[in-house]
């Protein structure tokens, strides 16, 4: 549908790729650990290697939760845009497929929260 | 003989059929122009029917009387310092949130109704309309008279306008009343005046008022007095809108029903925060969101839907999920709240002993199983002084704009309610299939929403760093943060002594 307006309608997508300084939108959420309330948000340069998501802004932000420590990254189950997937650590977020917008989910086999909680 | 005075009644039907005309210079269409092009077509003005029938001289000597007596009160509240009667200071978190998330809302609806005050071509409409729009008003101004006593003691009360602009999670608000306000007028009041004031202000009103009286908040419960007779009017000018548009032609019927099903969702996720304020900020809770969400929505909703079935009108899509969500709403918005609290303008803090014993009670099925332990958590973290704020910032829905922290409540509640969609190239996440649909049916509104974290990660909020957004939201350094700890929990101390300070701890 569209939308119904008297006079036409402004074309303004405000949040364009072009519109994050080089950057793309990235949203990551782990699985089973709602003390982070939502996935979580980041602005990142699409030559980004996945590696380095995982290593410095995945952990800047989930390192607080006790399990992080414990995470067997060979185990993890990743999921990209609603697809199961095998991110290759080395390749950057773009030979990954991931994309402006694109929310990256990873459930970690084992490690179910606080006490098991899925907090 | 003389004419007497002319009765009420007739003076009402002077004013509303008598003072318009058909024009012939300019086309009715000309001098009209926002009526039509939404679609709603209306054959006969001359049926609308107004059950106040109120005159501008009566309107006025009613709004006389009720300013006379709320300022008096007012006075009295700050020459007794009435603030020392509250029951907690943490009590203003509530308050706070009130005078940045709602007062400017009430703003909104004024520009709202002074417009169709204007447009619309009926004269009973125009004049009940605008009343209305100098009813809200003065809301929005007893609104900041009244809480401008609390200004003068406690932080964070400082800059609601301002805020309301700038601040994450006033653009719920925000973007609830922008919606309405770039619609057509007839999507305009269905949004406003039937699903905001006439099915779900209960929700805002009573409950909150009833929760200022419990925690000793005499001006508040003033202010609420002063507006409640307006709202019965405007609940009743919801009600006549609906039924007039439907009486009018069946064509109008598919497009109320879907401004009912949008703005019911739209109205109802921008009460999650009234549901966080009434379990969590207030200090004495009269009643449970979920309890109120059972007399005034699910009871007083069902009834008012009944009725109107008659027209043809259905309950609001994903009402259901509404009522089952009641379990869940407040835990999950003042859990977001108490790990982002670094970053909002009311204090934080975690629920007593006391307060989860009566959430437990309260919520039975849900928060012993589900939100008890991440409170045990975070004490025992803010205990052992390990409890930090969290680091990054969440995802966001675009349509409702709230972070994207409501879960699948009817299938498996730890499990975060995710939704996208594609439009132009881009991806659009959402909260919920209602905002979800909403999106879907006019994407070219939606994709224009301000979003707060992006517009952070754009450079469009003062700097990339958390004291450089929150600079540019003028929030202070006093003004965030956990209440214990607070420049307003020391004042309250001060006051209150040292019996306060044991009982906290």
């Amino acid at each position: 549908m569209a939308v119904i307006a008297k006079d036409g309608y402004i074309d303004l997508v405000r949040d364009r790729v072009e519109n994050f300084n080089g950057n793309q939108l990235v949203h990551v959420g782990w699985d089973d650990h709602l003390l982070f309330s939502a996935a979580q948000a980041f602005p990142l340069p699409p030559e980004m290697p996945f590696q380095v998501l995982v290593s410095e802004v995945m952990t800047s932000v989930f390192n607080d939760h006790p399990d992080f420590a414990n995470i067997d990254w060979s185990t993890v189950k990743w999921v990209l845009d609603g697809e199961s997937f095998v991110p290759d650590m080395d390749k950057s977020l773009k030979d990954n497929g991931v994309g402006h917008k694109s929310l990256i989910r990873f459930k970690t086999p084992g490690l179910m929260g606080i006490n098991g909680t899925r907090l | 003989m003389t004419a007497k005075r002319l009765n009420l009644r007739k003076r009402y039907e002077l004013l509303t059929r008598g003072m318009g005309w058909e024009t012939t210079h300019q086309k009715m269409d000309d001098v009209f122009p926002y009526d039509t092009f939404e679609g709603i077509k209306i054959t006969d003005w001359d049926k609308w029917e107004d059950p106040f029938r109120l005159t501008m001289d009566a309107y006025w000597k009613f709004q006389a009387e009720k300013e006379r007596k709320l300022y008096a009160v007012i006075d009295s509240f700050a020459q007794n310092n009435g603030q020392t009667n509250l029951a907690d200071a943490s009590y203003l978190s509530a308050i706070k949130l009130f005078i940045t998330g709602v007062t400017p809302i009430e703003y909104a609806a004024h520009r709202g109704f002074a417009h169709l005050g204007r447009h619309f071509r009926g004269d009973g409409a125009r004049i009940a309309c605008q009343m209305q729009a100098i009813d809200e008003l003065r809301h929005q101004q007893t609104q900041v008279h009244t809480i401008s006593h609390y200004n003068k003691h406690f932080d964070g009360l400082h800059d609601p306008f301002h805020q309301f602009d700038r601040v994450w999670y006033l653009s719920v608000p925000k973007a609830f009343s922008e919606d309405a306000l770039s619609a057509g007028p007839f999507e305009f009041i269905t949004s406003i005046s039937f699903a905001f004031e006439y099915v779900l202000t209960n929700l805002l009103f009573v409950p909150f008022m009833s929760g200022a009286a419990y925690n000793g908040d005499m001006a508040t419960v003033t202010f609420g007095f002063s507006a409640q007779s307006d709202e019965s009017r405007h609940m009743t000018l919801g009600l006549e809108i609906i039924k007039f548009m439907l009486e009018q032609h069946e064509d109008n019927l598919p497009i109320v029903q879907r401004w009912m099903d949008k703005h019911f969702w739209r109205a109802y996720r921008l009460l999650a925060l009234v549901a966080t304020m009434q379990d969590y900020m207030l200090t004495n809770s009269p009643m449970s969101w979920k309890e109120a969400w059972e007399v005034y929505f699910v009871e007083n909703g069902g009834a008012l839907f009944e009725d109107l079935s008659r027209y043809g009108l259905r309950m609001p899509k994903y009402h259901e999920l509404a009522t089952a969500e009641a379990d869940h709403i407040s835990h999950q918005v003042w859990s977001v709240f108490c790990s982002l609290g670094n970053a909002t303008g009311f204090h934080t803090f975690l629920p007593t002993e006391e307060k989860m014993a009566w959430l437990s009670e309260k919520y039975p099925d849900t928060f012993d199983k589900y939100y008890r332990p991440r409170f045990e958590y975070w004490h025992q973290q803010q205990k052992d002084g390990t409890f930090e704020f969290q680091k990054g910032l969440p995802q966001l829905c675009q349509v409702c704009q709230i972070p994207m922290v409501f879960t699948e409540v009817q299938t498996d509640p730890m499990q975060i309610s995710y939704r996208v969609t594609e439009h132009g190239g881009d991806k659009y996440h959402f909260c919920s299939d209602g905002c979800k649909d909403i999106f879907e049916h006019e994407p070219e509104k939606y994709v224009q929403a301000w979003l707060p974290v992006h517009q952070i990660f754009q450079g469009n909020c003062g700097g990339e760093t958390l004291p450089e957004v929150l600079e540019w939201y003028k929030f202070t350094a006093e003004d965030s943060g956990n209440y214990i700890g607070s420049r307003d929990h020391a004042r309250w101390q001060e006051w209150k002594g040292a019996d306060v300070a044991v009982k906290q701890a």
